[in-house]
């Protein structure tokens, strides 16, 4: 019984905000106001984030692999585009909505192909699902535009108030404002009897169905919302750059939206936003390196995490800022590693 | 018409917009994704306005034997660069989206020796066939033994760089053009067989690979090693204690089956074309042979490749339009009905 008590307290505490939350938050919004001239990659990295935490609520707190999670990213991505362009639904909070609703309906659908089957199961069902859209996407060309994709998309005001602007600042607190509302709600969803529940699961499906979890629906409900959260983040793509062509389905955007999450710790919501960020600057790097062969480089950083360990990595990273805390307030382990992280 | 997925699309308009340039940049400059496949069937697919299937040979019978013929040979190929997955993938239980990287380094060293040191072309082939066992073993022996016991995740991620990797790597050392073999003469065109047009190069294939085939059945059936292997598969622990060198075992069939996509990379440098794009390409063909297949024997995945290129050419010469996707919507669907694969048995984890 003491344990059942304990656990409520416990998962409050969790729940609530922390100063660290707060002064991230406010970091990012100090950024919009210190970097006015590099709104569209900042634009480009909150989208990124918001992808990655997508990926997060079923990769980091109910453990399912997805090589496909870009199936939902394109779909967001041409609803929008499509609902621009022939001028369906002109102002962009509604299309974006209805652009994530389009991806929630396909999320629901093949959530029931993806928790059959055990994890190889599940990556070639979800791989195949992003492969099958690009090849619809690209036998009906007639709709998407094929390769060249929609062109002369051209997007309304927000709210019939603020117009997109040539620098993006528009664009840029329009992807932030999205982002973070659906940051709460995800972080609302995860801390919730419901997400305490997906971590049950992803630590041990048996056990969860033994005390009475309902597995597969969990599965489903989850898998579902986070294929609203990357419709979003693609209509959000569309909008802010009037883009969508074929290569939102491409392998490489799951594959490099791994890669972010992975950088930023799984399973503790912020990976993504963090992960993001880091992602962009080492593509920045190396892509001044070498322009043509940054690729090579992020494989390398991908099998190096891997050799060391996503756990340890994250360890030396936190140990500076840990050792600080203790010094000055002599607490230990104010920021632990995330406990997601172990899969 | 296009056989591959996604990854030949160069970077997106996104990316250069966001001022970071060359997301995908690696993959941008090459050849425009065409007719990959074209080259592999003796009778060209109709295409769009070409009326049908006047362009090829009259009788529909010969038509169907003929891409029976072609289908056999891509399936054959298909399977010598596949089994390899099938061990560390089925057996193994080891992710290794990277498989098709091996294949590529095979067919690149068999490219250079016979194009720019003038080997021929059936003396470069065992070398591609141990250029790829090499590298296969060293990279088990430094890398991949680390990650047997990793999450599935670790696995994918870890072999997805790979792929970054020697994807960049080749693009850089070789350029990203399509690179083709000189062939002797002796293979080139094809010959009259009861009307069927046979063509040489995929007769050659399909005799090299159902060679191997028997080979590997021999082998795994027959041998001493063979049955070292399956014990440690089945029961590694239990193996182990019978005093079978389970990593050594596990190490050399690596190797082998790293080998085999070598050769096979080799020998697809004609049919499927080769390019630094190759392990993206054909990563999902791989992985398809694998779980359809199964892994509890190499008749599975055997008659898995079979299948998938009885189905993939008849698919483009019938139905070009549908393009790839009746094969994905098959995979889905035989995934769905049997998530062990058609010839599969339950997994072992």
């Amino acid at each position: 019984m003491s344990a059942q008590a304990d656990v409520g307290p416990s998962a409050i505490r969790h729940a609530r905000w922390h100063w660290s939350e707060l002064a991230f938050w406010i970091v990012v919004l100090a950024c919009a106001f210190i970097f006015p001239s590099r709104y569209l990659i900042m634009t480009d990295i909150v989208r990124l984030a918001l992808f990655a935490l997508s990926l997060d609520l079923i990769l980091g707190y109910a453990g399912i692999v997805s090589l496909g999670h870009a199936a939902f990213f394109g779909v967001g991505a041409y609803c929008a585009g499509l609902l621009a362009l022939h001028g369906v639904i002109a102002e962009p909070v509604l299309a974006l909505v209805a652009a994530g609703l389009v991806a929630t309906v396909l999320g629901f659908l093949t959530s029931f192909l993806v928790i059959r089957g055990v994890d190889l199961t599940r990556l070639m069902v979800t791989l195949g699902i992003a492969l099958l859209l690009e090849a619809l996407a690209e036998r009906f060309s007639n709709i998407t535009g094929g390769t060249d994709g929609l062109q002369g998309i051209e997007m309304q005001p927000i709210l019939k108030l603020f117009a997109f602007d040539i620098f993006g600042k528009t664009g840029f607190f329009y992807s932030l404002a999205v982002t973070f509302l659906l940051f709460l709600l995800a972080r609302r969803i995860v801390h919730s009897p419901f997400g305490l529940s997906l971590r049950a699961i992803r630590n041990n499906p048996l056990r969860a169905a033994a005390i009475g979890i309902p597995v597969n629906k969990r599965l489903i409900a989850i898998y579902t919302v986070a294929a609203f959260y990357a419709g979003i983040a693609g209509a959000l793509f569309t909008q802010t750059t009037a883009l969508a062509a074929l290569d939102v389905f491409s392998f490489e955007r799951s594959a490099d939206l791994m890669l972010v999450l992975v950088i930023g710790g799984t399973g503790y919501l912020y990976g993504g936003l963090i992960g993001a960020v880091v992602f962009r600057m080492l593509q920045e790097v190396f892509s001044t390196i070498t322009p043509q062969y940054w690729q090579f480089w992020i494989g390398l950083v991908l099998v190096v995490i891997v050799l060391v360990g996503r756990a340890r990595l994250h360890r030396w990273v936190l140990w500076l800022p840990n050792l600080l805390i203790a010094q000055i307030s002599g607490r230990r382990n104010v920021v632990a590693v995330p406990e997601g992280d172990a899969p | 018409m296009r056989l591959s997925p996604s990854p030949l699309r160069g970077g997106s308009a996104e990316q250069s917009e966001a001022g970071v340039g060359v997301h995908i940049g690696g993959f941008r400059d090459q050849p425009p994704p065409g007719t990959l496949f074209a080259s592999l069937s003796t009778c060209h697919p109709p295409r769009k306005g070409e009326g049908g299937q006047a362009n090829c040979q009259s009788d529909p019978m010969t038509a169907v034997l003929t891409n029976l013929f072609d289908g056999v040979a891509y399936g054959m190929l298909l399977f010598v660069l596949g089994c390899g997955l099938a061990v560390t993938l089925g057996l193994m239980n080891f992710v290794n989206l990277a498989h098709g990287a091996f294949a590529m380094a095979g067919g690149y060293v068999c490219a250079v020796l016979v194009n720019r040191l003038g080997w021929p072309f059936f003396a470069g082939l065992p070398l591609a066939f141990i250029s790829a066992a090499v590298i296969g073993a060293a990279l088990e022996r430094l890398l991949y033994r680390h990650l047997y016991s990793r999450s599935h995740l670790d696995q994918v991620l870890f072999s997805v760089g790979l792929v970054f990797m020697s994807v960049a790597a080749v693009d850089y050392i070789m350029g990203s053009q399509r690179v083709f073999i000189n062939l002797p003469s002796v293979l080139e065109g094809q010959f009259d067989l009861f009307g069927v047009g046979i063509g040489r190069y995929r007769l050659m294939i399909i005799v090299i690979c159902g060679l191997l085939t028997a080979l590997l059945q021999l082998i795994l059936a027959r041998t001493r090693f063979g049955s070292r292997l399956r014990a440690a598969v089945d029961d590694p622990r239990a193996a182990s204690g019978l005093g079978i060198n389970v990593p050594q075992v596990f190490a050399f069939t690596f190797a082998f089956g790293c080998g085999l996509a070598g050769l096979g990379g080799a020998l697809s440098a004609e049919v499927l074309g080769l390019d630094p794009y190759f392990p993206l390409k054909f990563m999902i063909y791989f992985l398809i042979v694998v779980t359809v297949g199964g892994s509890s024997s190499i008749t599975g995945p055997f008659l898995a490749s079979l299948l998938l290129g009885i189905a993939d050419v008849a698919g483009k010469y019938y139905v070009p339009k549908m393009g790839p996707f009746v094969i994905y919507t098959v995979m889905i669907v035989i995934l769905i009905w049997r998530p062990n694969g058609l010839f599969g048995r339950a997994a072992a984890r």
